[in-house]
């Protein structure tokens, strides 16, 4: 069954067509809202095709950790909510929700877009720490892209709660923002035999021979990758997929 | 001490403004969405689908099985921890017991009819509007159904009787929170809970708020369906 899926995708791939018509470089249309949850200090819902995801960022004060005593700290929660696929269940989080927690992580976090240092509130004692919480509403594709998408949106939109130095008031938020600079955009692009794709439907999303998640800085330099599926890849398909990413992040970068 | 004006300015036995939408979650069979002031709650029907795990099959009828969860970042205060607790787990449970009335699962047996309740937002009355969008995403997903399930909170905050206590009322020293769900047609009760301190007659008196509230709950809900259902030109 899943084979015969991926045989169609394929002939159609070769004449430059998908599933539902779409170009294999072609994103559904993508929507981005944010302050879409009132008490968190930041959040936004994006949506790519029916594939709807919320996120929302909670600030919260924590020791430094020893090793990094001048500095806060950031930390991605993906939760796969049963509500959004058939295939999802209730429960502690599985290896994708993880895989998808992490990727998200490492994009924010290697692009050094926060600077830790000024979550630093005193050394050693307090700082700041960035919690994203990421949910899925419905699943029909492309988690990855999404996910990723709703978390930066969040971040960017996110205030602090007001601190007086010794007790935090989440019910007032100030109007000061993150320290951020130079978001990553997360591009995962797809290969079905000789073909790339981006943005996959639900059916799409369940056949691919391999996928590589591409985080993009906005000079152009990437700074994280995952590769996912079963088969392996050569190196001249992984600079074909990063060079698709780096164009397609460009278009995502748009709507941020 | 006398609450003489809400604190967001409403009428005693005014509701929060009230949003509802069926069909929002395309994955799921049925779907519902409810906002009542700022509290959000979305809900997904998946089934009737096969019981797992197994023991909990009933030959006879179908089962329904509600899960509540806050995300994250939907409260007014700290982070909420991911996964179940036990008031998640209660939640879960009495928003069964409110469904359940008005379900027919006879048709059923063996299998399992899922509903997941999510709050992006909450501002007190989060159980309630829980049931408000399963309703529709029940009736979205075409279970067999009786009627409706209208739910809203009634209680007390210092000397006076009001319908849909908000965050600031619910934690108020001397705020009384009662939810109630109403079955539309039958004006039967199938959620009733309450913490403080109530006279016999003031409950008597919050439960009277609370049915006329519902009827307004009921007819956002039926737009909410017909939304989606009628034809459009």
């Amino acid at each position: 069954m899943i084979e015969e899926l991926r045989n169609e995708i394929i002939s159609l791939l070769s004449k430059g067509v998908r599933l539902d018509g779409r170009a294999p470089d072609e994103y559904r249309p993508v929507v981005i809202e944010t302050g879409v949850s009132k008490n968190a200090e930041g959040s936004a819902k994006v949506k790519i095709g029916e594939t709807e995801v919320i996120a929302g960022v909670k600030l919260e004060i924590m020791t430094p950790y020893p090793d990094s005593a001048d500095q806060g700290s950031l930390m991605v929660n993906v939760e796969l909510f049963p509500m959004s696929s058939p295939e999802f269940e209730s429960g502690p989080p599985d290896i994708n929700s993880i895989e998808l927690a992490r990727i998200t992580d490492r994009g924010i976090r290697e692009s050094k877009c926060i600077d830790t240092k000024k979550l630093c509130i005193t050394p050693g004692e307090k700082a700041w720490m960035v919690v994203i919480d990421v949910c899925t509403l419905n699943d029909a594709g492309n988690l990855f892209d999404a996910i990723a998408l709703a978390a930066t949106a969040a971040l960017k939109s996110a205030v602090y709660p007001a601190y007086d130095g010794e007790k935090l008031d989440y019910k007032k938020k100030t109007s000061e923002r993150l320290p951020l600079k130079g978001l990553p955009v997360t591009v995962t692009v797809f290969k079905y035999g000789d073909h790339f794709v981006v943005d996959p439907s639900s059916e799409e999303d369940k056949t691919y021979d391999a996928r590589l998640t591409v985080s993009v800085l906005e000079n152009g330099n990437i700074c994280s990758l995952q590769k996912g599926g079963d088969e392996a890849v050569n190196t001249e398909d992984i600079f074909s997929m990063i060079d698709l990413a780096r164009v397609k992040s460009k278009e995502l970068r748009k709507f941020m | 001490m006398a609450y003489e004006t809400r604190f967001d300015g409403r009428r005693f036995d005014e509701i929060r403004p009230i949003q509802a939408k069926a069909g929002i979650i395309k994955r799921a069979v049925g779907s519902g969405w409810f906002k009542i002031g700022n509290t959000e709650a979305y809900a997904a029907v998946y089934g009737p689908r096969e019981m797992f795990p197994k023991f909990k099959q009933n030959p006879e009828t179908g089962v329904l099985r509600c899960n509540y969860n806050m995300m994250p970042f939907s409260s007014a205060g700290e982070r909420v921890r991911p996964g179940p607790s036990r008031r998640s787990k209660e939640i879960g449970m009495v928003t069964e017991r409110a469904l359940r009335p008005v379900l027919d699962l006879s048709e059923f047996p063996n299998a399992v009819v899922d509903v997941y309740i999510e709050l992006p937002q909450t501002d007190a009355g989060t159980r309630c509007a829980g049931i408000c969008a399963a309703s529709i995403a029940l009736a979205d997903a075409g279970i067999p159904m009786k009627d409706m399930v209208c739910a809203i909170s009634a209680g007390k905050v210092e000397d006076k009787i009001l319908v849909d206590l908000n965050y600031e009322e619910d934690s108020h020293e001397q705020g009384v929170d009662i939810p109630v769900a109403v079955l539309h047609n039958s004006k039967q009760i199938a959620l009733l809970q309450m913490d403080g301190e109530i006279s016999p007659e003031d409950l008597r008196r919050a439960i009277e708020l609370a049915k006329n509230a519902s009827d307004q709950i009921y007819e956002a809900q039926k737009a909410a369906l017909k939304d989606k259902f009628l034809l459009k030109e």
